[in-house]
């Protein structure tokens, strides 16, 4: 592994001293140090939402620090855009990958840089170029094939050979194996080594610590968006990473938790969606908070959408003793369950509606037999806005004229107003500000006091320790383990989201 | 920052007022135009012509509203009036033959137009929610096979109504009551209707949402394939109470009837202020929408100032500029 290891003396080609950036009045990086070496695999850690897709968009030319310097081979550098970046060599692969579907493999290595002959493209020349790529990086790949045929990992490669095309210098990876399966990453392990061996300077992340050990030469830690450690791979153990990436205090930003009643609930059994959950098994109490945690992808989302009623599912869902129907959301709103969705923006409220019509979309059939009585509506939404402390300017408003947090107690207004008595909270508190939480927080509490059940899904650890009297932790589609009392602590909850299976059978006993 | 906000609102206020008032600013101008060029523009007979004949386009008109606002669209409308015009008319003359010229015979006829133009609607909606083929495939799919079906019924001629019942039938577009023939008045009960049922209804609401953003509606429990299929039938049923109102004018259909209504509607929608991309709809500025087209064809009949046969080239222009103009209100935002 770290057989042609070079590189730790040799001067950095990209780095960030004193980075600091902001969005609008908030800060997210607060002054990060970062050098990429070459032929050095360098990974950042981090919890969701600790700065680092900032830090890579940042190196990646995709936005300008607020204050501190990016420099590129010693000299201070301002990148006017990610495509300035690329001529120097600097490329980024989003884990979205940026290839144009329908058009053919070599098309879309030169997109935009299209190789010529006089007026006419010269294909014969871009194919055997990328021909010679794929070979370099040893995909078997037909250049002539399109993109929406290929494999997950190829498409990687395509992006990659993209990458080659152009002096490569610097290769930016945003979790790259996140999409992929275990073999397919080590079809990956081994062209990065390769890049590595050729000089290239590599930034890598990831949420599965056994790759950052297995692969990289040094880990830097991020934490709310300050460096708090970076260390050469072989000094530092998973264990230290994973503490490093959350030991945090807990403040009083959460209420008392809430004592869970005897009786059940809501019982799922044997609950799969094909390809993303399998198997799952949940009892939810009356009065319970119960927390979901694992990695963005885990299938904790898909787990809910499934009890929902929002996504085809095998396995039963018991609510109060009734079996619901899958994949009909009314049927599971009517019997009182409610979820609210993580995709406020895309799935939770409609952007260019008021906040009238929005708050009473769910539930239109209860205002009014055939007209709609807008009265009753307008009544529903000063309730709103008292009970939730909703501001909005002017009620006639755009709903995405509001913040992000008036649009999430909104959201919330209108997941409850079917009086439902589970409600599931798919990251309650994503891209909100810190006051706003704590009323969230508040909220939840006060649900569970009243005598409903709540499961809150979220990435944020503190958030789960902070609300959730019992937490269960999924990995890779299936439920990984339950914590209850005094296990539910960050460590805990990141070995099994991990998937670092030692604790497993421990916290399933 | 409050007052950005404030400001912001501001100006989208006087946007929607413009928003609202163009179409009416719109037809007023045209009126105005009218009475300058032909002291016979607002003669009763002139404008309970342009009326009648606007009311099939118009009623149709309203059922497209929803559809479009559902972020659907139906291109088959014209062909599938011509198809169920001349289902109607046959099933008639057969009809007569056994039960002589009778109302039953016409009660029956009207009974089949409108179920036809239901089970019309139905296939169109199954075919883009249950199978979930595009609207624009599905109903241009359609558009060919009923437009042929009733080249073929007709032989490439005319389908004619019986001589006697046609003078049976008649009044129902030539009468009506005080004065106000009846295809008017269908059309004034429907536009209200649909604006009430748009604007005051659940399933108005739904369909809004549903065009604005289908995912918010189905995570918001709307049962969003039924809704969207609810919009075809309606808009096929009201295909066929049009056609219902316009066998009784000539007594005949052919390969050309209907031709081209289904752009017209659309037309009409637009030009109203519904947005192409749904979201959002108002049948009143469809009414409104539909006026100016027909009154823009009457206006160049009556006068010799610009030839008739430009009526198409000014219809165009008026669709794009209202179409401009919301462009650019949604460029702004």
């Amino acid at each position: 592994m770290s057989a042609v290891n070079t590189a730790p003396s040799s001067a950095p080609i990209l780095a960030l001293s004193g980075v600091t950036r902001s969005f609008g009045p908030i800060e997210i990086l607060h002054g990060v140090d970062f050098a990429l070496r070459p032929g050095e695999i360098h990974a950042l850690i981090g919890e969701n939402g600790a700065g680092k897709s900032t830090t890579m968009k940042i190196l990646g030319g995709y936005l300008d620090p607020t204050t501190g310097e990016v420099t590129c081979d010693g000299q201070s550098v301002r990148f006017v855009n990610s495509d300035a970046a690329e001529d120097k060599g600097i490329v980024m692969i989003h884990q979205e990958f940026n290839l144009a579907e329908d058009l053919a493999v070599d098309q879309n290595v030169f997109l935009g840089r299209e190789l010529r002959r006089g007026w006419r493209l010269d294909h014969k020349a871009m194919r055997s170029r990328t021909a010679d790529l794929l070979t370099r990086l040893q995909c078997r790949v037909d250049p002539a094939a399109k993109v929406n045929r290929i494999s997950v990992p190829d498409k990687q490669m395509v992006e990659i050979a993209k990458a080659l095309s152009r002096d490569l210098r610097v290769l930016i990876m945003d979790e790259p194996t996140a999409v992929l399966t275990e073999r397919e990453c080590e079809i990956l392990f081994t062209q990065i080594e390769r890049l590595r061996a050729e000089g290239v300077a590599i930034l890598y992340t990831s949420h599965k610590l056994g790759e950052i050990k297995r692969i990289c030469d040094r880990v830097t830690v991020l934490r709310d968006g300050t460096m708090v450690k970076s260390a050469p791979v072989a000094d530092i153990t998973e264990e230290q990473m994973a503490a490093a990436m959350v030991g945090r205090d807990l403040s009083d930003l959460y209420p008392a938790k809430p004592v869970a009643g005897p009786d059940t609930v809501l019982e799922v059994e044997n609950l799969s969606v094909p390809g993303v959950v399998s198997g799952a098994n949940l009892v939810l109490k009356r009065g319970e908070v119960l927390g979901i945690g694992g990695l963005i992808g885990a299938g904790r989302t898909e787990l809910a959408e499934a009890i929902a009623g929002l996504r085809p599912r095998h396995g039963t869902v018991r609510l109060l003793g009734h079996d619901l129907p899958a994949g009909l959301v009314q049927a599971a709103v009517e019997a009182g369950l409610a979820y609210l969705t993580e995709d406020r923006k895309g799935a939770g409220l409609l952007l260019d509606k008021g906040l009238r019509e929005n708050l009473t979309l769910p539930l239109l059939h209860k205002f009014g037999k055939i007209m709609i009585d807008r009265k009753a509506e307008e009544a529903a939404l000063d309730k709103a806005i008292s009970d939730f402390a909703i501001r909005a300017p002017q009620r006639s408003m755009r709903v995405g004229d509001l913040s992000g947090g008036n649009q999430q107690k909104l959201l919330l207004a209108k997941t409850l107003l079917s009086d439902p008595q589970v409600v599931i909270i798919d990251e309650p508190t994503r891209g909100i500000d810190i006051g706003t939480k704590q009323q969230i927080y508040a909220l939840i509490a006060d649900l569970a006091e009243q005598g409903r059940s709540v499961i809150v899904i979220s990435s944020e650890m503190p958030e789960l320790i902070g609300l959730a009297s019992r937490v269960v932790v999924m990995h890779g589609g299936k439920i990984a383990g339950e914590l209850e009392g005094d296990q539910v602590a960050e460590g805990a909850i990141v070995r099994l989201a991990m998937g670092l299976g030692e604790h497993q059978e421990e916290a399933v006993a | 920052m409050t007052m950005a906000t404030a400001v912001k609102t501001q100006s989208q206020g006087r946007r929607l007022d413009l928003q609202v008032i163009g179409p009416i600013i719109a037809l007023i101008a045209l009126i105005l135009i009218g009475m300058a060029l032909n002291s016979n523009f607002l003669s009763y007979a002139n404008i309970t012509n342009v009326l009648a004949r606007s009311a099939f386009i118009g009623i149709i008109a309203v059922g497209m509203t929803f559809v479009i606002t559902a972020g659907g669209l139906d291109l088959s409308v014209g062909s599938m009036a011509a198809f169920v015009a001349g289902l109607m008319i046959l099933v008639m003359n057969v009809l007569t033959d056994t039960m002589g010229v009778t109302l039953p015979v016409i009660l029956l006829g009207i009974a089949l137009a409108l179920i036809a133009g239901v089970i019309a609607g139905l296939i169109n909606g199954l075919l883009i929610t249950k199978v979930g083929i595009e609207a624009f495939i599905v109903t241009l799919g359609t558009m060919g096979i009923y437009r042929s079906l009733i080249t073929w019924l007709a032989d490439g001629g005319t389908l004619s109504l019986g001589f006697e019942m046609r003078e049976l039938y008649r009044p129902v577009y030539y009468g009506g009551i005080m004065g106000i023939s009846w295809p008017i008045i269908a059309f004034v009960v429907i536009a209200i209707l649909g604006e009430v049922v748009m604007r005051h209804t659940a399933f108005g609401r739904h369909c809004a949402a549903i065009g604005s953003n289908e995912r918010v509606a189905r995570y918001s429990s709307i049962a969003v394939l039924k809704v969207r299929l609810a919009t075809y039938v309606l808009l096929g049923l009201l295909v066929g109470f049009a056609v219902v109102m316009y066998v009784p004018r000539l007594g005949s259909a052919s390969a050309s009837t209907g031709l081209l209504w289904e752009l017209e509607a659309i037309a009409a929608v637009i030009i109203g202020g519904t947005l192409l991309k749904g979201g959002f709809g108002r049948i009143w500025g469809t009414v409104v929408g539909v006026l100016i087209l027909s009154l823009i064809g009457n206006i160049l009949n009556l006068t010799d100032f610009v030839s008739p046969y430009l009526n198409g080239a000014i219809q165009g222009v008026v669709i794009v500029l209202a179409v401009v103009l919301q462009r650019k209100s949604a460029a702004d935002r």
